[in-house]
């Protein structure tokens, strides 16, 4: 028997698989194909204060082993997420939920947090930080250890839970960004948000996606994740959750040598609904493999 | 949904550009005329949606169109070869609403769902008539298939090598219908929606990341809220399309 276990910020979940947040809904189409309480917990869609429609559509280019997504953080608003997805959520998901947070002003971002406090089910956050911020020419949160600080500043204030902030990959120094929010009082730090990315169609000669960029994910970026959830665990004291491009319980191990606690799984739900599931199942048996026998021994175990 | 295993048994070119390929495996989960399946395919990342042409209890029929990296690959394949399907996406047609005769209008690989369509109406004791359009001669498939269901046929080219010149709305103007079902290109789709004297159903397209409603990739704005293309479309009603 090997032990899966692991403790993320004070809750023990039974596993440290958790599918990533825009790649799992609010769990329920899921729900439909499997018994979504096998997995660790997940991260729900990125949720504002108000309704988003998104970008317009296309939204989605293919990549050599990965995909580029730039659906604009569609989402029903906070107050349907509190009144109609969690009590939905409930009668298929017993554990703790993960609650992803977006915002493009410290203000949505502690409004959003502030009203999801309360919710029984969500065991942590998860606070976007690659979002622009309007107050700020647009410059996204996440791209200065100040202004990252400055919202995990503002959203500990108003919440009981523990929040991780997610990180931008794009950024020169990650480091010091990780380094600003556990200072500024951050539970954890979840990394790594999408890449830049563009794909241009030879045959209109124009961008695929309309918005021209988007976000780069999938295995593709997974070498570029470890590398970065390396580098912050050197840095940092606090639990980190380590995701892009994770698509196998080899991965999932190689992201904790690294020094990921847990590791989300994104874009590979999309093109195997069963991923989580199977990487789940899969665990155990690679553990075996590799003489492990409880995960909590490998964390951050290649330093 | 499902994700099932489906054996290629044939595959082969019926058209210009245009392959047809039966595959074995099981069809339970379909249970509309106009879903869709999603492929997958080696060395692409994302799946490729394609329309459900027909099926029986064991066997899928699917039409597509050579137009990318994906689609030349599915061509190459023989059979034998197994693929990764999920099976029964998406809405489909809803045929309660079609009255006694009802127009199917396909253009191009908008022409495969209308073909099981086609056969439901029929099997419903209606009589469809059904406009395929196409660019040229050497495009035109299914026309003598439809036919041997029963239904009245017409096949519109925009250069006029074969059938009707013009499109399909020039086929449109002298038929009397109680309803339409169309899939096809939107330029088509615009200009029925000037035409079409009935309501209707359309059935859409969009790039997709999932297929099976958990990204977000495919939204849509509609007069009934937002809705996603791969699952609670891609057949959307007449009357909640915003153009
Ligand atoms: C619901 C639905 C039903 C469809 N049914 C059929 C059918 O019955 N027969 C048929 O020939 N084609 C159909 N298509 C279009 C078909 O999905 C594309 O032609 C195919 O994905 C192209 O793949 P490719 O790799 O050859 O092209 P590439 O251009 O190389 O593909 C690159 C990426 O763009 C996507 N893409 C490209 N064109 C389209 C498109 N028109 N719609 C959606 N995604 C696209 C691909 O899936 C892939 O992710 C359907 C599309 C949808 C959404
Ligand atoms: C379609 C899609 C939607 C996403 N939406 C969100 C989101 O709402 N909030 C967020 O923090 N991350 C979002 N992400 C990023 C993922 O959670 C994850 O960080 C990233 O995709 C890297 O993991 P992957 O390579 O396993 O996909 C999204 C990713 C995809 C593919
Ligand atoms: S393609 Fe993912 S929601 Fe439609």
């Amino acid at each position: 028997m090997v032990n899966t276990k692991v403790n993320l910020s004070g809750i023990t979940i039974d596993n440290p698989i958790i599918p990533a947040s825009g790649t799992f809904g609010f769990g329920y189409e899921f729900a439909e194909l499997y018994d979504i309480n096998c997995l660790g917990t997940f991260s729900f869609k990125g949720t504002t204060k108000d309704p988003r429609f998104g970008n317009p559509t296309p939204r989605i280019a293919e990549c050599p082993m990965g995909m580029i997504n730039s659906v604009g953080l569609q989402n029903p608003g906070v107050e349907a997420v509190k009144n109609i997805e969690l009590p939905k959520l409930r009668e298929v998901f017993n554990k703790p939920v993960m609650a992803n947070v977006s915002g493009f002003s410290i203000d949505e971002y502690t409004y959003t947090c502030e009203a999801l406090d309360s919710e029984p089910q969500i065991g942590w956050f998860e606070v976007n930080v690659s979002c622009p911020n309007v107050h700020g020419g647009g410059m996204s949160f996440g791209t200065s250890p100040e202004s990252a600080a400055e919202v995990t500043k503002a959203v500990k204030k108003v919440t009981t839970k523990p929040v991780f902030i997610k990180l931008s990959p794009n950024v020169t120094d990650i480091v010091s960004i990780a380094k600003a929010c556990e200072d500024a009082g951050a539970d954890g730090i979840s990394l790594i948000n999408t890449l830049l990315g563009m794909r241009i169609d030879l045959k209109t000669k124009k961008c695929v996606i309309a918005n021209k960029m988007g976000g780069f994910s999938g295995p593709a970026i997974f070498p570029v994740a470890v590398r970065m959830v390396y580098q912050v665990y050197e840095a940092v004291k606090i639990p980190i959750i380590g995701m892009g491009g994770v698509s196998s319980a080899e991965d999932v191990i190689e992201m904790m040598l690294a020094g990921a606690t847990a590791v989300e799984i994104g874009a590979a739900n999309l093109v195997d609904p069963f991923a989580s599931r199977d990487i789940v199942n899969n665990l155990p048996a690679v553990m075996q493999k590799y003489g492990i026998k409880d995960l909590n021994d490998i964390i951050g175990g290649a330093h | 949904m499902k994700q099932e295993l489906f054996t290629i048994t044939k595959n082969e070119k019926i058209a210009r550009d245009i392959y047809l390929m039966v595959l074995s495996g099981d069809t339970s989960d379909i249970v509309h005329p106009g879903q869709f399946v999603n492929i997958k395919l080696e060395d692409q990342y994302l799946r490729r949606p394609i329309s459900i042409c027909d099926y029986d209890d064991k066997t899928l029929t699917l039409i597509y169109k050579v137009v990318g990296v994906g689609t030349e690959k599915m061509s190459s394949y023989k059979p034998g070869k197994v693929l990764d399907i999920l099976i029964a996406l998406g809405n489909g047609f809803d045929t309660e609403k079609s009255g006694f005769s009802p127009l199917l209008i396909g253009g191009g690989v908008g022409v495969p769902p209308m073909y099981n369509l086609c056969k439901k109406l029929i099997s419903e004791s209606k009589q469809p008539t059904v406009i395929l359009g196409f660019n040229s001669r050497e495009d035109v498939f299914f026309e003598e298939e439809f036919k041997k269901l029963g239904a009245n046929v017409l096949v519109t080219t925009a250069d006029g090598s074969y059938g009707i010149r013009g499109f399909v709305t020039d086929a449109m103007k002298d038929i009397n219908y109680d309803y339409f079902f169309t899939c096809g290109p939107e330029p088509m789709f615009k200009a029925i929606e000037k035409v079409a004297k009935t309501s209707g159903q359309y059935s859409f397209e969009e790039r997709m990341g999932c297929g099976f409603g958990a990204c977000m990739g495919c939204s849509c704005k509609t007069k009934y809220g937002n809705k996603r293309i791969c699952k609670d479309g891609p057949v959307l009603l007449r009357e909640e399309i915003i153009w």
